[in-house]
Order: structure tokens, then sequence, then C-alpha cells
């Protein structure tokens, strides 16, 4: 993992120093609240419902088990001992008082965190695949890139007042686990037909009140020529990009306005122009950045555990949360495991501080130290040997964290909604609640396999609606809560934005309507189809007849 | 420009507390976070009285997003906003019944 040297060190440092006298400044008067908003925005510091929420980044979703005690220790003495894992791998915490926030930004500190950039118009956390490093199907190892994006991009002099937001998101494989489609730019390592290591780069994807699927803008970066590239990038956007409407600040719709092939032009244009990027990384910064993420020494294992397949087939239950939760190593012998943030009827992607220190305990002692997060709000211990992976399942049972649904229709990706978020327009968790416990019955769940919902409590779509197999968008209909539900959304390499089924319906019918649809899946399903392929084959006519139905039923 | 939308009465007004973020409604004695306490305008001189305390609390560095908001008196005489998104407010999140006011003040 990557370490701070003195640079890094001082730098956040000195923001934390900075923020405490913003915040007496902000305090005596001497600060305006119209002044003291974007420096406590600048800093992860939001206003919400209730109180004030922090949102602390998790560079490329990777966390040490000393920083996630930390992020324990900080929800139990801070805030209301527990965090939410968030759809761009970060965590936020729901309680914070802001005159605790400089302590808790000294203790970030202390860990190698921030919060810097986790909001505003500016370059946002960097995110990632969550097997970024040990997935079996890639290139290279796509964080050594994240990070050098990351020291690039803080502070960037040029483009810290962007005409909006800028999410970035890496992948190292051809299968996309970032929803690298839908961010303003996705980045795959590829290799070329010479054999060299180089960036593939999309623009102009995103969610939202606008959502759009990302455009190959160059589909050969090198690799010493990513930041220049990068800096014409961003400084088209950052000089054409509109300011006079923030609905359209976004770069996506730059491009769709302007077309890509112009886009591309213009930016093609700004690269001959530059000699190199003004913020130069040389090769040796890039070579320190990449050792810290040499993979940890395994253990020469065999491929196959005999007491591990024992093991499965001693114990059913066991071997159901295997087949969900695990993913395969690059590493004979070792596993990726996904820990489900979605026991039934819990909030998708909240952690108490006690589940936090145990799988940080976890992860000391079976992976290396090391955890992931994923945007799907679930956490990963990257290194595991098949043959603790028994040990590990019993340990997190008794934390309530064997929950054996990843990738099914109860892992369900919610945003906070109208319960925390001031922005929300309706509420999404208790939706996702409703939709467990209809589906709570795991032979069920495994029957219909593989279908990602994902509920947004407003347009916004932080809850990545758009993307999912099925969506669920909340919004006010006539002083209610009314849901809107799309069908045939997908955030990998097929990336799709979702097609409204009907009209908005109130929360309580949410769950039978998505029976219906499941039920036109089982239907017409063939042999080894899943949910979204037999979408794809049939059309959405068979299932908005089921949903019509459903809400001529309740009418 | 048309005339800014007038809040309907009963009215109460709230906030959030600057340093701890706290929802805090004003009351005959001040701020107080307990909705119970809240002072509700029935006409339109009180209302404009609890805005303009909105506005004196915010500039002496006391609240932020200070605002009206039209409530229902419930069976026991407390008020509950109209509105879904500012009961919410009032209450704490919904699916964490131990937390927020709904915990608190009962
Ligand atoms: S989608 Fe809307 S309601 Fe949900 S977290 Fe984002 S801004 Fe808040």
């Amino acid at each position: 993992m990557y370490r701070y040297d003195e640079f890094d060190e001082a730098f956040v440092r000195d923001r934390v120093a900075q923020f405490r006298t913003q915040v007496e400044r902000r305090l005596s008067g001497a600060l305006t609240d119209d002044e003291f908003k974007p420096l406590r925005l600048k800093n992860g510091v939001y206003l919400q419902l209730h109180a004030y929420m922090l949102r602390i980044a998790v560079p490329y979703g990777t966390l040490s088990s000393r920083q996630l005690r930390q992020l324990a220790l900080i929800g139990e003495k801070y805030d209301r001992g527990y965090g939410h894992f968030t759809t761009r791998q970060n965590l936020q915490f729901n309680w914070p008082k802001l005159r605790d926030v400089p302590e808790i930004l000294d203790l970030l500190a202390d860990v190698e965190m921030h919060c810097i950039q986790t909001s505003g118009n500016c370059i946002r956390n960097v995110t990632a695949d969550q097997f970024a490093g040990v997935a079996a199907d890639e290139v290279e190892d796509p964080r050594p890139v994240a990070e050098l994006i990351r020291q690039w991009s803080s502070l960037h002099p040029e483009f810290d007042y962007l005409p909006r937001k800028f999410k970035i998101a890496v992948t190292g494989a051809q299968h996309d686990r970032a929803a690298i489609l839908a961010h303003d730019i996705g980045l795959r390592v590829v290799m070329n037909a010479a054999g060299e290591i180089g960036y593939e780069l999309m623009v102009g994807g995103g969610l939202g009140r606008t959502p759009m699927i990302g455009k190959v803008v160059r589909e050969f970066v090198p690799k010493d020529q990513l930041l220049t590239y990068l800096e014409a990038l961003m400084r088209v956007y950052n000089l054409e990009g509109r300011r006079d409407n923030k609905y359209k600040a976004r770069v996506k719709i730059l491009v769709h306005e302007i077309g890509i092939e112009e886009f591309r032009a213009r930016v093609e244009a700004e690269f001959a122009m530059l000699d190199g990027p003004s913020i130069p990384a040389d090769t040796e910064e890039l070579a320190r950045i990449t050792a810290y993420f040499a993979p940890p020494a395994y253990e020469k294992l065999p491929a196959i555990i005999p007491a591990f397949e024992a093991a499965k087939r001693a114990n059913p239950a066991f071997a159901a949360w295997v087949e969900s939760n695990t993913f395969p190593h690059r590493a004979p012998g070792y596993t990726a495991l996904t820990i489900s943030l979605k026991p039934i009827g819990k909030a998708p992607g909240d952690a108490t501080s006690e589940q936090m220190r145990v799988v940080a305990d976890l992860a000391e002692r079976y992976s290396h130290a090391e955890i992931r997060v994923t945007h799907h709000q679930n956490l990963v211990l990257p290194h595991v040997k098949q043959a603790d992976i028994f040990a590990l399942w019993q340990a997190l049972g008794e934390a309530g964290l064997a929950e054996a649904n990843v990738g099914l229709i109860t892992d369900i990706i919610s945003c906070p909604g109208l319960d925390y978020c001031a922005l929300a327009t309706a509420r999404s968790i208790p939706i996702a609640q409703s939709l467990q416990k209809r589906f709570a019955d795991l032979s069920r769940q495994r029957d219909i396999g593989p279908l990602n919902v994902k509920i947004s409590g407003c347009i916004n779509a932080c809850g990545h609606h758009h993307v999912g197999h099925i969506g669920i968008l909340g919004l006010e209909k006539r002083g209610e809560e009314s849901y809107q539900i799309t069908l045939g959304g997908d955030a990998t390499e097929n990336a799709a934005i979702g097609e409204i089924l009907g009209p908005g319906i109130v929360a309580e019918e949410v769950p039978a309507a998505i029976e219906r649809l499941v039920g036109v899946y089982l239907a017409h399903r063939k042999d080894g189809e899943t949910f979204i392929e037999a979408v794809r084959r049939l059309g959405l006519a068979p299932f908005k007849a089921a949903f019509l139905q459903e809400a001529a039923d309740a009418a | 420009m048309s005339a800014p939308k007038q809040t309907p009465l009963p009215a109460i007004l709230l906030a959030n507390h600057l340093l701890d973020g706290d929802v805090v409604f004003f009351t005959p004695n001040g701020w107080s976070r307990d909705p119970r306490e809240a002072l509700v305008a029935e006409d339109r001189a009180t209302a404009e009285a609890l805005e303009a305390e909105g506005v004196a609390a915010f500039k002496r560095q006391e609240v932020v997003d200070a605002y009206l908001v039209d409530i229902t008196r419930d069976s026991h005489g407390l008020p509950v906003p109209n509105h879904f998104r500012e009961r919410f407010k009032v209450r704490g999140p919904s699916n964490r019944p131990d937390l927020g006011k709904q915990a608190e003040f009962v």
C-alpha cells in the first residue's frame, strides 16, 4: 500500500491546521457563511438533514487494518458508532459535530487519511476495481496510476475550480467492475499490439439528471504521456465546459454538445502544444509509487486445498457463501473474498465500529492487513488463503457479516436518501430493506441469480439507479414519496442506461412490482441466462406489461 | 420575478446549530433541541418575528439554514410538519428509531 512521504504528511497536516482556524474564524464571524461553506466542503464537511456529514476519502478503495481501526475509533468517539460506505468507495459519518471535525481530521492524518477533494468542483477521489492487483483477468494493477492521478490532481492549481465536480475511475481488467463508463473519465490499462502497456481513456460518462455512457477519446495513451494527455483533456473541459448552468456543467454535456470527434480534436490539438505536463511526474517518482503496490509475498500453494473442498461438501451454507462471496485470485491457493455489508434488513453499506474492528483484525490475520471498499458498498479481503476461508467465515458470522448474497438481488446499492440527505426527494434505505425482506430466502435468491438493484433518493443518482439491472429512483409526487422503476441498466463494459417502465409507484408497491419483473424473467429465461441477459433478449415489452399490470391492479 | 412563497400557517422555525449541526427549534425561551418546545406561529406577525429571529441568530453565528415550516398539531397538540421531508428532519432517520430526536424526545 502507498505510504505518505514527508511532503504528503506535511501537506495533510497543514490542511488540518488551516481548517481548525477556518472553523474558529467562522465562529468569531471573521468568515461569513458564504465564505466558510466552500472551505468546509473542500474538506468533506456537508450539512445534511440532522447533522453535519463528513466524507472521508478512501483512495481507490484501499484501506489498511490500521486505517479501518482508526475509522472505527472515530465512529465510536465522535459519531454514533457506525459509518456508511458509499458508491464512490468512501466512508461517510452521519453525525459529527463541526466543533470536533478538526480533531477528527487530525486522527485521520495520523493514519495517512483525509477528506480533501471529497466535495467541490474539483477532481474527486479516484475509484478503482476492488480486485485491482489480484484479479486474474488484469493487464496490470491500476492503483499506481490512480495514486499518480491523486497526487497530480490534489490541489492542482489549474483544476481546482472546474465548471463542476469531476470523477475518475480506473481498471486494469477487461471486465469492468469499477463502472468506468459511468464516470467523467474512465481509464483502462491496456496492452497494444507491440506489447506495450498504456491506457485507454473514456470520457463523458455520468449519471445524475442527464445519464450518459462514456465514449472512447483515445484508444492508447502511452504510460509516460498520461498526465500530459489528462492535462490537455482537463484544460479543454475547464475552458469550454459550461459555467452558466450547473445542470449542464459536467464534461458529459460538453462532449454531447460538440460530439466526441470534435472533443477529441480539441484535446489532441491542446495535447500537441504541450511539452509534457506543467506538473510533471518524473519516472523516479512513478517507480517510487509503483513499488508500494508490489504484491505481498504469497506462499507457494496448491490450487486445490482438500480441507477447503471437504468443508464445502460438509457444510452447504458455507459452500453457498463461498460460491457468491469469493473471487478467483491470480495466485494459486488464494482467493479474494467479499464481505457483504447487506445483511437482510440493515442499511446497505453501513458498518458498526465493532464490525470495522472485526474486519480490521481478520484482515491483519488473513489478508496481509489489507481491505478494499467496493462501489457496491461491500468490503473485500483481497489476499486470503483458501485454507483460511472456513475460519474466516465463522468469525464473520459471529459479527453478522457472513451474508451469502454478493451479486444477488438483496446485494442492493442504496444511497442514504431522505433518511439523511438534505438533497433527497424520497427515502431509499427503507425501500432496500423492504426488498431484502421480500427476497430474504437465500435459495430463492440463488435461483434468481445475479441481479443488481440500485436505489437513489433523488435525481443526483448517487445510488447509480440508471445502471442497475433494476433501478429505483425516489421522487416526490403530489406531496408523497414516489418511486420510478427502470430496467436494463448495466454498469459493466456492456454499460447501458435503464429505461423507465411506467408511472411512479408508492413505496408499499415496490416489492410486488419487483417481484413481478423477476417473475417475467423466471418464466422466460433460457438455460443459464441471467436476468440482464434475458432483459436484453426479450426487450422491455413483457416486463413493462407486467409492471403496468401491477400498477393497474393497485389503482 | 414572482414573490417568494409564503409559508402557510401555523408554522415553526427550525435551523441547524452551527457548531453541532443538530436540528434546533425556536421556542419562547430561545433555541432548543427539543421539537416539543417549538413556538408555533398562528398568525403572520408571529411568523415574521420568527423569521427575523432566524436571520438574527444566523448573523450571531449561532445557527444556519433557518426556515419556517408549516405544521399541523397532533392529538397531543405537538407540532408535526406537513411535508414529509421536515417530518424526518424533526424525528430522525426512519430506519434508525434509536437515533435522532425520536430517540431522545418522545
Ligand atoms: S442520490 Fe440524492 S438523495 Fe441519494 S445521496 Fe445522492 S444527493 Fe442524496
